[in-house]
């Protein structure tokens, strides 16, 4: 089952950059996709308590998700530009600081969702996770938000866990 | 029109590159310059290769839609490559001890760059 799901996404990817639908092209691919699926099986999906149908839930909320993630990213780099750009600003609201926050999340992969998703919004970067502690760097309060400020859980956890967790 | 929207498009990539690129320079110390420089490529980027992958559908055939697809997953590999470099980065910083600069809180507070200069010379 999950050795037939590596073939497909290789397939794809086979057909998306070689770009060539021919017989002998496809032929190619089809055979070596399927000795890759087959010797590689256990790379892709490491976890196997968690079934097929679980997997495609999860892809299907993050692509919400990502859109979120997009107009965040839009907000948070108009905040930073005009930090960078304007002096009285800059002056003003230029905070630098480290905090940490704890979080609620189980898994491995939906903790690295959740640290990458705070580094990829500009303003905040994660230095590192401790088991549950992030430690985050923000440039001012503002991009902080309510990562910091939340006593429970911030709007992005929420949303992660929401994704991988399927609870609200 | 499909070019008045590719050049909207890169104008605003180019604006956003500028910005941080501005924010390289001013910001000041090492994790925040590391803020404008390892992110500024989120939006800017995004901004310029979706330009040109608008751009490359001029002629609309099947190389030119799977060459766009292409172009669209390098926005996808940028995403997950950068803050995982920015992040190494940082990490090293923090594990080096760099001390990172911290506002004063006085009224009348003075230009960050001098301050960082001055905390510099007295540490």
């Amino acid at each position: 089952m999950f050795t037939l799901a590596t073939f497909i996404i290789l397939a794809g990817a086979w057909l998306l950059l070689s770009g060539k639908f021919d017989a002998f092209h496809l032929a190619l691919g089809g055979i070596s996709c399927l000795l890759v699926a087959l010797i590689s099986q256990d790379l892709l999906f490491h976890e196997r308590k968690k079934g097929l149908a679980a997997r495609c839930g999860e892809a299907f909320r993050f692509l919400p998700y990502s859109c979120w993630l997009l107009y965040q990213i839009i907000v948070a780099n108009f905040h930073v530009i005009q930090l960078a750009i304007s002096p009285r600003l800059c002056e003003r609201e230029l905070d630098p600081h480290i905090f940490t926050f704890k979080t609620r999340l189980k898994s491995d992969f939906a903790k690295f969702v959740l640290a990458n998703s705070i580094t990829l919004t500009p303003g905040t970067v994660t230095i590192r996770i401790d088991e549950d502690v992030f430690h985050v760097h923000a440039i001012s309060r503002k991009a902080a938000g309510d990562l910091e400020t939340s006593e429970t859980m911030s709007e992005m956890e929420r949303r992660v866990a929401w994704v991988f967790e399927g609870r609200a | 029109m499909l070019n008045i929207v590719v050049m909207g498009l890169m104008l605003l990539g180019l604006f956003f590159f500028f910005g941080t690129s501005v924010g390289i320079v001013r910001f000041p110390d090492f994790y925040s310059r590391l803020h404008a420089a390892g992110k500024g490529d989120t939006l800017s980027s995004i901004l310029l290769l979706a330009g040109l992958a608008l751009y490359n559908l001029h002629h609309l055939s099947v190389d030119a839609i799977l060459v766009s697809v292409k172009i669209l997953f390098i926005i996808v590999f940028i995403f997950i490559a950068s803050p995982t470099a920015t992040h190494a980065i940082m990490d090293a910083g923090y594990e080096a001890r760099v001390k990172h600069w911290v506002k004063r809180k006085t009224p009348k507070e003075p230009w960050p760059g001098e301050e960082r200069r001055r905390q510099e010379r007295h540490p």
